[in-house]
């Protein structure tokens, strides 16, 4: 049905898909598999029309297609359903089913009757028992994602790309989702599913094709393959890092976190975070490893003293038990964070490299109420010598300098705060390899002079290379704790993917 | 890095351009414009503005607004008014407090001030939108001038008060020196303290910011409180420059500092602008009004214009941070 051949694409220079080849066969459910970052989602954006600057062909239906837009891909009958659902709140499912493509009457104005009888054929169809009428807001994720199927099953989509679509909603909506599943490939049309539960792939896709650093490993039948096998094509990448030899040789106890819970905002169902406990060394690197959604980066956020109110644990930091009401708390009790996302957590684009850098510590130098600027300008200075950050001056806007450099302007702010345990979170996410090189060096240096390290990361090869010890977190629990020596990538990503469905 | 510098420094002097050129333009054509007695006359003017969008500007800076600077102005002038001329009467415990010409204006700024917290408080505890909550306090704090004042004017202040609003110091106009202070402290809260800083950041970055460790509310809350004090400052140069604290005074100010702010380069989504813009686009505003009054324009006309200047300052503001 739908193939795609050769196909390649970078962003600005980097590569992030090479030469990928697969085969969507009509009545088939194909399982898309590869780590945070293999291209999955890059290729699914390609096909659906979001991208159209590749190299290579997408052959759809027997000839050459080149979609300049989604709105082009959908017409011609391919359907993405996004992770996150793209639906308006306050509009009814008819209304979300029909946006931007609305059924009208000769005369202009909407046909509402014709457009509610399609809707409720088509909900009938997805064995949804709602009327038609109902506001998105009122029903429930599960149902909001049959809508969101309903949404690409009005266009007559004969390929239908689902991306992560069992992330939000629970065991028993999972199986209608299913039966839907089931009834689209009776009906001959071409299926994607996108997951990391490795349980449900096993269970509804027909093929399977793995990607790995952009590129296709390998493809087949899923009949006949065991866990350990996807998992093995999923891995096995080697990347040139000097493995951490500064091993902690005595263990000082600087961090303990014991029974850490996490709720959630409105339910006092389910947590994010569920009794997590462990200790960090002074000098240690500690790696936590976890698939999109594990809790890592909520329980970095929680050791900073957000979600206060959510937050259960007793937290011992050098040998004080600490409770944090706010970021300001932590940061004054020892702990700094470098966020995930730099950009819109880490820094003030539009500022200077001098402010950035002072700004969790600025009250050091304002003791007398004025800003001491010479004392602000030598810690400055001595930032950008000690941490290589290149710029031409401490006057330097940061949004100007290269994601590698930023992202050490964050380190430099949080190691301002002079901080007992520096957190890291994918701290070389969307940086050079050069640059990533230079950050895992800075990252030895501050444990080998006796800080202790949280660095959380999705990226294997990292995580193996430059941790002491390393806990694998799933679906907000700890599900392994191993020293470096032990770890390997398959026993990582074998604790990292959750049981459950 | 020499190039966005150069541009930042055009950026800084445009405004200043625009002002120069704006003045030899109307002395062109008016020789009116250019006489001591004018000059003073404008920079009276504007000082009641000023007052009010340096307030503005801080509240602008962290990515808010404040619309209850007008009524908080008549507010703020009415009670040091009204202190001052009847002080505090309860007739129940056969009780009355005088006040002096400072214990008044204390008074007047601390409403002012009161008023402000309690926008930054509802705006930080219960996450009203700044939009809504200052549009809330416009209405209360113009409900609660006339409550106190029952509707009327209060006049008749006295030499003393007047002289706050009328009188000259060192051959330069108080409400001149008012102005200028209330400038001069808010350039070095803005450059030289560790507030003014965190300004800036929470307007950059709200997010970021309080990830740094910047106590986000407690910020918010003070520059608020800024805010309504200044207004008051603002309201008691008026009432004191009229003798009479009028229930009706600063109707519509807050759009005129709005417009001074944003016409001095004050980006409205925040963490961009200076307090030297702000000066600058009062001053165009005070000059463009003056000017065009001189030259006999009609007051409907003034509108438009005034409305087409603020317009284009946007654009090319606009323009200016496409550049970067």
């Amino acid at each position: 049905m739908l193939a795609a051949h050769h196909i390649s694409k970078k962003f600005s220079g980097v590569t992030a898909l090479d030469d990928i080849n697969l085969e969507l066969p009509a009545g088939n459910v194909t399982a898309i598999i590869g780590e945070n970052g293999a291209g999955k989602s890059t290729l699914m954006k390609i096909l659906s029309g979001v991208y159209d600057d590749y190299e290579g062909d997408v052959i759809y239906k027997g000839s050459k297609v080149r979609f300049k837009n989604p709105r082009e891909a959908q017409n011609a009958g391919i359907a993405i359903i996004h992770q996150e659902l793209n639906l308006i709140p306050y509009l009814s499912i008819t209304e979300n089913l029909f946006l931007g493509r609305e059924l009208k009457s000769p005369i202009g104005f909407l046909d509402k009757k014709a457009m509610r009888l399609k809707a409720e054929a088509l909900l009938q169809k997805l064995k949804l028992s709602v009327p038609a009428d109902t506001i998105i807001a009122d029903l429930k994720v599960g149902q909001q994602q049959v809508v969101e199927i309903a949404k690409a099953l009005l266009y007559d989509a004969e390929v239908i790309i689902m991306d992560e679509p069992t992330s939000a909603i629970s065991e028993s909506e999972v199986e209608i989702l299913y039966g839907i599943i089931t009834d689209l490939r009776k009906e001959n049309k071409a299926v994607v599913y996108i997951s990391h539960k490795l349980n449900e792939l096993f269970k509804i896709a027909d093929n399977y094709i793995v990607l790995r650093d952009g590129r296709t490993i390998e493809s087949g039948k899923m009949k006949g393959m065991t866990h350990d096998d996807i998992i093995h094509k999923m891995v096995g990448r080697d990347i040139d890092i000097i493995r951490n030899t500064n091993i902690a040789k005595e263990k000082n106890v600087l961090l303990k976190v014991d029974n850490l819970c996490l709720g959630k905002a409105g339910n006092t169902q389910k947590n994010i975070l569920n009794n997590i406990c462990f200790e960090l060394y002074k000098g240690e690197i500690l790696g936590i490893f976890g698939l999109m959604g594990a809790g890592r980066t909520e329980l970095m956020e929680v050791l900073l003293g957000l979600h206060p109110d959510l937050t259960k644990a007793t937290i011992t930091l050098d040998k004080n038990i600490v409770r944090f009401k706010s970021a300001k708390d932590a940061i004054q009790a020892g702990m700094a964070l470098v966020p995930e996302d730099r950009k819109k957590d880490g820094l003030i684009l539009g500022l200077d490299i001098k402010t950035n850098i002072s700004l969790s510590s600025i009250d050091q130098h304002a003791s007398t109420g004025l800003i001491d600027r010479g004392a602000e300008l030598t810690k400055a200075h001595h930032y950008i010598k000690a941490l290589r950050i290149k710029t031409t001056s401490e006057k330097q806007t940061v949004k100007n300098l290269s994601g590698g450099n930023q992202q050490k302007v964050v380190i430099a702010k949080c190691l301002a705060t002079k901080p007992k345990v520096l957190m890291l979170d994918e701290p070389t996410r969307g940086i050079d390899i050069n640059a990533k090189n230079e950050i895992y060096k800075l990252i030895s240096e501050l444990a080998a002079s006796g800080l202790g390290i949280i660095m959380v990361s999705s990226e294997l090869p990292e995580i193996l290379a430059i941790s002491d010890r390393i806990l694998v977190m799933a679906e907000g629990c700890m599900t392994g704790e191993f020293e470096a020596a032990n770890a390997t990538e398959d026993n990582l990503l074998k604790a990292a993917i959750p049981k459950t469905i | 890095m020499i190039l966005s510098q150069y541009r930042s420094h055009l950026v800084k002097f445009q405004s200043l351009i625009a002002l120069v050129l704006l003045c030899i333009g109307i002395g062109l054509l008016s020789d009116k414009f250019f006489t001591v007695d004018n000059g003073w006359n404008v920079m009276r003017q504007i000082s009641v503005n000023i007052c009010i969008s340096v307030g503005m500007t801080l509240v602008v800076l962290t990515g808010g607004i404040d619309l209850s600077v007008g009524s908080v102005l008549a507010i703020g002038g009415a009670i040091a008014a009204g202190l001052l001329k009847f002080g505090i009467e309860i007739p129940s415990g056969n009780l009355y407090i005088g006040f002096t010409l400072l214990g008044s204006i204390l008074g007047g700024l601390a409403i002012g001030s009161l008023l402000g917290l309690f926008n930054g408080w509802t705006i930080t505890k219960f996450k009203v939108p700044p939009f809504v909550a200052t549009l809330a306090m416009l209405t209360i704090a113009r409900g609660l001038t006339m409550l106190y004042t029952k509707g009327f004017p209060i006049s008749n202040l006295g030499d003393s008060f007047a002289y706050i609003g009328t009188g000259w110091f060192i051959g330069i106009p108080v409400p001149v020196w008012i102005s200028a202070i209330v400038v001069v402290v808010a350039i070095i809260i803005t450059q030289k303290t560790a507030l003014g800083r965190y300004i800036y950041a929470i307007g950059g970055n709200e997010h970021a910011s309080k990830l740094s460790g910047i106590n986000i509310s407690k910020v918010k809350i003070i520059v608020y409180g800024i805010a309504g004090m200044l207004a008051a400052i603002g309201g008691i140069i008026i009432t004191s420059r009229l003798d009479s604290a009028q229930p009706n005074a600063g109707m519509s100010y807050e759009l005129d500092a709005i417009a001074a702010v944003v016409i001095g380069g004050t980006s409205l989504s925040g963490g961009r602008g200076t307090i030297m813009g702000t000066v600058l686009g009062a001053l165009i505003i005070g000059v463009l009004n003056n000017g065009l009054v001189l030259l006999n324009v009609s007051p409907f006309w003034q509108q438009v214009v005034k409305g087409g200047v603020i317009l284009l300052a946007v654009i090319i503001d606009k323009a200016n941070s496409k550049n970067d």
